[in-house]
């Protein structure tokens, strides 16, 4: 056995109600390493760390840890092995002291009971490590992202783990917080700390990670050294299609008529809100599709808030029609005319037991009823013209969305935005979970709604779906909009390119 | 800082501070408000409500709520009635024991079948006050006098009653329990953020499972007090109980949705709702005004509903001011 290899995971299986989530995926992470785990949404990198600290159970697979075989069921066990974990969302206990939320789970005690004038020297020397000096009295809430994110870090070090992942932890920190988490990597990492460190943010790997591991469609894709892979390499290996290169069209989408596209509709410039958008700028016209590119974290989704009124902008400005836009709340951007079908359709759109077409009516609401009491008929009437427009499949309006499929549902809520007659279109991963045939459907559905004049923002982690679809692609990296591309520019290398090197690297800034 | 530190200790001490000024409101205005006689009924009464509270009071800091201790109650005092000819010891084994049994369904339920503790403890509450009916042929059960059983409820130690000193020392351990040992925090811990607390590693279906069984003993105990000192098991009982204990927790600051929360503050609570209701007894006894026994719940409530909001307040400018 090498016994530099402190962590070694083969041929790993895991299905979820028969569907594969990981199939034989592989990790391996030598001590004292720190080592990047990347890949797309539901690439498999979750499952496998959860599979790790025995919060799935794996179908299949050798896990070796520490020179031992490994095999827990619980996080809990995880942890007394010596794997902690950092989530994205911090996990502790907001109400607690800074102590408490350190040293639960191993207290010190005498006579019994528990002593915490040395619970206490503890949690402030385990922060001290990071020159972090507060009052570990107070409770957690009371303290900003980064130091609670130290918190959980401090946590981790006082199990004495030998292994601790991050799981995107930089997503919440400011620039220079980011460089006190490296600091405090590479810390651990002279300690002989091995750290897994998920994040898309292709610059902090480069400035942190010794290796990088990338998954895709549940497998192991590549690990190879940090200073031996381009970033275009680490972008091509993430999106890199699963099956051979297809031929011609791998999307429904087909060519489009410039006659169709009218005057710019809403022009966003200089966008910006905390870290995750910083500077976006784009624009779109009356009947184009307008699509957005770029890596998951990149800011997509949460410029499409800001444009929506769903967040608030911080600075820059947003011109629709002719007129200044400031949306204070959705209901804003619903008047102006705009719908927004995201992402997560199960949480934020559909409402799975009620009937097609109470899911179809939901915005219309306020408009259809007089003083409160909803007109029937007319909302009969659209109901009954969306079903067959969009061809939904269902047994009549009146049958739950929850047993309709995932495309059908896409189309209800496709309906229920175009009822309101908009005139953007916001769409986050249209076809997202959505099978083949009905995904060409959408993508058909989408074109002609722009023939029609409607202008359509397409936000679509599927390369072959912006650069067919799209008339204009907005690549977005890091929360920047770092490049824009006509539909003959769009070329796959092009969005890659610019996806992996943008412009001015921000990360670098922050540590010199 | 020092300003915004006093308003938010007066939140969190508020119900302490109530408590002091309806003492004095009552020493002021009636003769014998603090006479022996009535200071130790009213600890005798209300030290039945005091261990309810307590238990309650660890339930709702684990973000839970039991619903059915003032059904266990009565079901414990017909329990302990009937076994009281048996003895002392026998007859408060069996009320508590009976407590424990309705507590270790309740978490049971809780915690392996992953019922809402709303709905289980709902029908706990239904099925203990069934079985109390039930045993007890739909009539008191009187306890024997022999058997020195009603020493428990209506015998005093040191010149208190015996109930007060058994509440206490059950605060006592209840207030060990929660500040230091690493049940009693990870009680607190579960309820400011299950997940979390599950992710940290600490085991929490065993936290929550020793409240409901807690609070079950608890209420089971407070059923043999209740037996003893009027001298008969109770079925019908115990109405009104859950949410008498439920007042006194979240007049104690602590929070409903779980992870913040006090003993000290619940038995001032509990003692400050069980005070209100003996200045409303001396106010009718001075014959100016008649409250009915419903205008003293109305009034009850509306004190209740007052130091709620207060407390809110004050808590919330504490912090506004702190932000600072």
């Amino acid at each position: 056995m090498d016994t530099d290899i402190l962590l070694s995971m083969t041929g790993i299986d895991k299905r979820f109600a028969g569907i594969p989530a990981l199939s034989a995926a592989s990790f391996t992470v030598a001590r004292g390493e720190v080592h990047a785990l990347i890949g797309q949404n539901g690439a498999g990198k979750s499952t496998l760390i959860k599979v790790l600290t025995g919060y799935h159970r794996r179908d299949a697979g050798e896990v070796t840890f520490d020179g031992k075989p490994f095999e827990v069921f619980s996080p809990q066990q995880a942890q007394a092995s010596g794997i902690s974990t950092i989530y994205q969302e911090i996990n502790l206990v907001p109400y607690r002291s800074l102590t408490e939320n350190i040293c639960l789970g191993r207290e010190q005690r005498r006579f019994g009971l528990l002593d915490w004038a040395s619970m206490h020297r503890e949690a402030e020397g385990l922060l001290q490590r990071f020159n972090i000096r507060v009052d570990v009295r107070r409770p957690l809430m009371e303290f900003n992202t980064a130091t609670q994110q130290m918190v959980a870090i401090a946590r981790a070090i006082g199990f004495s783990a030998k292994l601790v992942i991050m799981d995107e932890p930089t997503s919440s920190l400011d620039e220079r917080e980011v460089g006190v988490l490296f600091n405090v990597i590479r810390q651990l990492k002279q300690e002989g700390v091995s750290v897994v460190f998920v994040s898309h943010k292709l610059d902090e790997l480069y400035a942190v990670c010794d290796r990088v591991t990338i998954m895709r469609d549940g497998k192991t894709i590549r690990t190879a050294r940090m200073d031996e892979i381009e970033k275009i390499d680490l972008v091509s290996s993430m999106l890199g299609r699963s099956i051979e290169k297809t031929e011609g069209h791998a999307t429904a989408f087909t060519a489009r008529d410039e006659k169709n596209i009218g005057k710019i509709l809403l022009s966003a410039d200089n966008l910006a809100v905390g870290q995750i958008v910083q500077d976006v700028s784009f624009n779109i016209r009356s009947g184009e599709i307008a699509g957005f590119a770029g890596l998951l974290g990149a800011g997509r989704t949460e410029t499409a808030r800001l444009v929506f009124g769903i967040d608030r902008v911080k600075k820059g400005a947003m011109t629709y029609g002719d007129k200044t836009f400031e949306p204070k709340r959705p209901a804003d951007a619903i008047a102006a005319g705009m719908g927004f079908c995201t992402e997560d359709r199960k949480s934020e759109g559909i409402v799975p037991d009620m009937s097609v077409a109470e899911n179809m009516m939901l915005a219309l609401m306020p408009k259809l009823s007089k003083s409160g009491v909803i007109d029937e008929k007319a909302q009969r009437e659209i109901v009954e013209r969306f079903i067959k427009q969009l061809g939904i499949k269902c047994s009549g309006p009146d049958q739950k969305v929850r047993e309709l499929s995932g495309g059908n549902q896409q189309k209800v809520l496709l309906g229920r935005w175009l009822a309101m007659n908009p005139r953007l279109l916001i769409l986050d991963e249209p076809t997202r979970g959505i099978d083949v045939g009905a995904k060409g459907e959408i993508q058909s559905l989408i074109k002609s709604l722009a023939d029609q004049g409607l202008a359509v923002l397409m936000i679509s982690s599927e390369l072959e779906e912006v650069i067919e679809g799209a008339d204009r692609v907005f690549v977005l990296r890091d929360g920047i909009s770092v490049a824009e591309f006509d539909r003959s520019a769009a070329t796959e290398d092009a969005l890659m390119g610019a996806m992996a090197h943008g412009n001015a690297p921000v990360i670098e800034k922050a540590l010199t | 800082m020092t300003r915004a530190k006093y308003i938010s200790l007066l939140g969190s001490y508020g119900v302490v501070l109530a408590l002091l000024l309806l003492i004095v409101f009552g020493w002021a205005r009636y003769d014998y408000f603090l006479g022996f006689f009535n200071i130790t009924s009213v600890l005798r009464y209300n030290s039945m409500f005091a261990l309810v509270a307590l238990g309650m009071c660890f339930v709702i800091m684990t973000g839970g709520i039991d619903l059915s201790v003032g059904s266990t109650a009565a079901l414990g005092s017909v329990v302990a009635a009937l076994f009281s000819p048996q003895g002392a010891w026998i007859g408060l084994g069996a009320g508590v024991g009976a407590g424990l049994c309705v507590g270790l369904i309740n978490a049971t339920l809780v915690t392996r079948l992953k019922i809402m503790p709303f709905i289980a403890t709902l029908a706990m509450m239904l099925a203990a006050s069934g079985t109390a009916l039930l045993l007890a042929d739909n009539q008191s059960v009187s306890v024997s006098y022999d058997s020195g059983f009603t020493t428990i409820g209506q015998d005093n130690f040191l010149g208190f009653p015996i109930p007060a000193w058994i509440a206490l020392g059950a605060y006592i351990v209840g207030w060990i329990v929660l500040n230091f040992t690493s049940t009693g925090r990870g009680v607190l811990a579960v309820g400011g953020n299950e997940d979390a607390t599950r992710m940290m590693g600490l085991p929490v279906n065993r936290i929550k499972f020793l409240v409901y069984l807690a609070s079950g003993g608890l209420a089971g105990l407070a059923g043999v007090i209740l037996a003893s000192q009027f001298g008969a098991g109770q079925p019908i009982e115990g109405v009104g109980w859950e949410l008498f204990a439920i007042a006194a927790v979240v007049v104690g600051g602590t929070l409903l949705t779980g992870g913040v929360g006090s003993v000290g503050a619940t038995l001032a609570g509990v003692l400050l709702l069980g005070i209100l209701f003996n200045v409303l007894n001396f106010e009718n006894g001075k014959g100016w005004i008649s409250l009915s026994a419903y205008w003293q719940s109305v009034i009850r409530g509306l004190f209740l509903l007052i130091v709620v909001i207060l407390q809110a307040k004050l808590s919330s400018r504490g912090n506004a001011v702190k932000d600072h």
